[in-house]
């Protein structure tokens, strides 16, 4: 089947698109996790209709496809596990449409790089705010497949929330539109919502039309440090309880500080147990300034040792930098790490983190603290090495108590990186068997063949 | 394969590569072809499969090394410490040591590692452009009869200097007034047969400011090449003959006016770190190293009170931006230079895509990635962009003649030497 596939493939897509060296395949076949899988092919298609025809082909041989952009995920849910198939890299598609300045929407190909977006509309005035930490390396494809989240989601909502419009290829390979620039539709059910963090299971997103708003024009931006990593996690309650939306309230425990100083000598302190990022951004000066500094007041009364505004763009644009390679520096301290993005109601920030340390001190393996604390969604970061089975074993089991946790507190098992294969196993807990149903049925009437990204999100 | 008895990289430079990917954001070759083979995470990856046995050394996963341009950006965004560029360049080693390949022998080996040699061989070149048969081909416009390639391989030639550098220039130069530093000068190749108008400039700042100039006249490459050929034991034989030639110089400093010699030379230190006698002598002489801007930032340096009225705009080469972190310096210089209207390039650290001879052994990628450093160059709309190092002023040569646009490609220290003349030419008035 597979050399006749090819031959197909090489009539729809140039020679240097279909690609199946030992080579290609061993580095299509991981993402941002310790996943890894062998496709059996790959292919970058250029367009929708390519698309669309390798959908056609593949399921008349009812090979599996798995979409992805640029690989960063962190559930792999964009790896060929576990039936191989095809992978399908949506890299190529990288252009900008169109920009409307007058509706304030973006028109892009999936494959576009989200800071490459952003950079775009930002030259006319216009934002786009999610911000994944992965802005640099993911695209907007893949941002929509697992509804990116980021720092500035506190105040500016999810990726999912500047979706207007798809284009989605169905696993028949029709080609699907659904939404339009009108910012309120409700003419029918919301298939952008069902499409967005779908994980490629349902369709393949190849083009995207989002919402756009005013670019802030102000920003301050503020590092304070805690001498108790309570201290830090109920500041980030007395600011919101406040009546303060910040732009991104961040925490940061001390391994994560260590391993981000050292990666970038920043001269950040690494004696102290906590930091909180915070910013504030807005039209209006003034009302900026004002936000920050009554954080800055709350940060003080609750126990800052210190708290420092960046005076220059260079400041917060490296405060940012520092943050968006914190989860990747954590690599220094052992091999592998696997990072959770559970997510809780805020005000039970305080107490998760409480129940994280008590875990880590049961399983004697360090699990690092970051996140959005301001949206309640935190990365707890076990760092271990899976080359040692008894390492390995604890890992599964310390996952299962923090999802426990989470649960228990009324959170959720994720907050923005997906289900993909690595939480498959608790999502019955999490949702309920009902839920599970009403899923699996969606999925079955969309992709009766089950060939788009099998093996994902369900469980077995 | 079996690599059990040879040099290769160790587990720790590549296990903790997690695969976070925001290395990708960086890589030129990755962000021209948006494929993971030709990006620092995939080559990582496939390292480390042939090494640990997964992988075959294929020749295209060999290939998939050689097409790295080694520019540094992933060495320096990686948040774990991973160098991939190293790792490629350490894996060319592995395949010449697995499999040697002739011409590397004879070409590195030979010919590279003697300068009498290097010279004798590339005569042609010299007879070519002062004969006038090169004025002549531009003139007929015979250049459009070669194919693209060829045409761009012609194009980045400079004009020739009539005699390489090392025959004419003095193995001692004196300060001009009162010697306030005795300094060597490290020729490098591509100075020497190509850029020796340049390299008699900075010799003349240097001077000027109070240097006493030694230019050893038996140097060897600085290794450089070889080392991006997979030829590391060249390399440590290079480093070796350079290190005794400069520890009889007696000098304090040793300056090159060439990105790439300069962080060739600094990583001296640690190509030796292995060879017990040679470590000392190894960290002495690197620790002397200096680029030319480096040396001149260091000192107190006359302001010139000529002119040079232009517009500039300057492109920071990988081998001093990452390298070795010199970037602020070659900038600051510009700006001591009356008439001189800066701009600054948009991406000025991002390749040009030259990586020594990628435009020879991969024209198609080089010759995109050469595209966006234009398309930014014609942004700023500058007359003149500035460099200090032969290769990235070779590249933007050929890119700036293939899209026949006027600008000129000058090394900063040669700008200041201009500033310094203008000086003289006004005081003869």
């Amino acid at each position: 089947m597979q050399s006749r596939l090819i031959d197909d493939l090489k009539k729809i897509l140039a020679k240097t698109s279909v690609l199946y060296t030992p080579e290609d395949l061993a580095v299509y076949g991981y993402d941002g996790t310790f996943i890894e899988a062998r496709p059996d092919l790959v292919v970058l298609p250029e367009t929708t209709e390519q698309v669309s025809q390798i959908v056609q082909l593949a399921a008349k041989a009812h090979a599996p496809i798995v979409p992805r952009g640029m690989g960063s995920g962190l559930a792999a849910a964009s790896v060929p596990f576990p039936a191989g198939g095809i992978v399908l890299c949506l890299t190529r598609m990288n252009h900008i449409l169109e920009i409307d300045l007058q509706n304030a929407t973006v028109h892009v190909e999936a494959g576009v790089i989200t800071a490459d977006l952003q950079t775009a509309v930002e030259k006319i005035g216009l934002f786009y705010p999610p911000d994944p930490s992965s802005i640099r390396h993911s695209t907007i494809g893949g941002n929509v497949a697992c509804n990116a989240g980021g720092p500035r989601c506190l105040k500016y909502g999810v990726t999912g929330d500047y979706v207007l419009g798809l284009t989605v290829v169905l696993a028949d390979g029709r080609i699907l539109k659904t939404g339009g620039k009108p910012i309120k539709d409700v003419t029918g059910y919301d298939l952008n919502g069902l499409f967005t963090g779908s994980e490629g299971t349902l369709g393949i997103v190849t083009e995207v039309l989002l919402r756009l708003i005013t670019k802030p024009r102000h920003f301050k931006t503020a590092l304070a440090e805690f001498d108790s990593l309570v201290d830090a996690s109920r500041t980030v309650n007395a600011i919101l309880a406040a009546g303060i939306v910040p732009a991104s309230l961040e925490l940061m425990d001390q391994t994560a500080i260590r391993c981000i100083e050292e990666a970038m000598n920043l001269g950040l302190n690494t004696e102290i147990e906590a930091s909180l990022i915070i910013e504030t951004d807005g039209a209006d000066e003034q009302s900026v300034i004002r936000e920050i500094d009554a954080c800055i007041s709350i940060c003080q009364e609750s126990g800052a040792r210190s708290v420092k505004i960046a005076q220059n763009e260079a400041e917060r644009n490296t405060l940012w930098k520092a943050r968006r390679s914190m989860a990747p520096s954590l690599a220094r301290k052992a091999p592998n790490k696997l990072g959770e993005d559970i997510t809780v109601p805020r005000s039970a920030i305080p107490e998760i983190v409480q129940r994280l340390r008590l875990i880590s001190n049961k399983y004697g393996l360090p699990i690092v603290i970051f996140g959005h604390a301001g949206d309640g969604n935190l990365h707890p970061n076990i760092l271990f090495d899976k080359r040692q089975p008894e390492q390995w074993a604890k890992v599964e089991q310390m996952v299962g108590e923090i999802f426990a946790a989470s649960l228990s507190l009324g959170g959720t098992l994720s907050g923005e990186h997906g289900v993909g294969v690595l939480k498959r196993p608790y999502l019955e807990r999490a949702l309920g068997s009902l839920s599970i149903e009403i899923q699996r049925n969606i999925k079955h009437a969309l992709d009766p063949l089950n060939i788009l990204n099998p093996g994902k999100i369900f469980p077995d | 394969m079996d690599v059990s008895n040879i040099e290769k990289p160790i587990e720790t430079d590549y296990l903790n590569c997690i695969r976070c990917g925001l290395c990708l954001a960086v890589c030129p070759t990755y962000r021209e072809h948006l494929n993971e083979i030709a990006g620092p995470r995939g080559r990582v990856a496939l390292a480390r499969k042939s090494l640990e046995g997964e992988l075959d050394l294929s020749p295209n996963l060999v290939e998939q090394m050689n097409a790295c341009f080694a520019c540094l950006a992933c060495n320096e965004i990686c948040p774990v410490g991973i160098q991939p560029a190293e790792l490629t360049l350490s894996m060319r080693f592995v395949q010449e040591q697995v499999k040697p390949t002739g011409w590397k022998q004879t070409l590195f080996g030979g010919l590279v590692s003697h300068p009498g040699r290097m010279e004798a061989a590339t005569m042609p070149l010299r007879i070519y452009e002062r004969s006038g048969i090169r004025k002549l081909i531009y003139q007929l416009r015979l250049t459009h009869l070669l194919p693209p390639q060829v045409r761009d391989l012609e194009a980045m030639l400079p004009h020739l200097p009539q005699r390489p550098l090392r025959q004419v220039l003095p193995e001692r130069t004196d300060a001009y007034g009162q010697s306030r530093f005795r300094v060597g000068f490290f020729l490098g190749c591509a100075q020497n047969l190509l850029y020796a108008e340049e390299s008699k400039a900075t010799v003349r700042v240097l001077a000027r400011n109070g240097c006493t100039v030694i230019t050893p006249r038996d140097v060897q490459c600085c290794g450089m090449p070889a080392r991006g050929y997979g030829r590391l034991d060249l390399v440590r034989a290079q480093a070796k003959h350079n290190i005794a030639t400069f520890e009889k110089a007696n000098v304090d400093v040793v300056i090159t006016d060439c990105a790439t010699c300069g962080s060739t030379l600094k990583e001296y230190k640690v190509l030796l770190q292995n060879e017990e006698e040679w470590t000392t002598r190894a960290e002495a002489f690197s620790s002397r190293i200096r680029d030319v801007s480096e040396f001149l930032a260091e000192i107190p340096l006359e302001k010139p009170r000529g002119q040079v009225r232009t517009s500039v705009t300057y492109h920071d080469p990988c081998h001093l931006r990452r390298g070795q972190k010199i970037w602020q310096q070659p900038r600051a210089l510009l700006s001591l230079i009356d008439g001189l209207d800066f701009v600054e390039l948009p991406e000025a650290d991002w390749c040009c895509g030259s990586a020594g001879s990628q435009l020879i052994t991969h024209y198609d990628t080089s010759t995109k990635v050469m595209d966006r450093k234009l398309d930014n160059l014609v942004s700023t709309g500058a007359q003149v962009i500035a460099s200090g190092c032969p290769g990235c002023q070779l590249q933007l040569l050929t890119g700036i003649r293939r899209r026949r646009m006027d600008v000129r490609v000058v090394h900063p220290v040669t700008l200041l030497d201009e500033a310094y003349e203008a000086e003289n030419a006004k005081s003869i008035d």
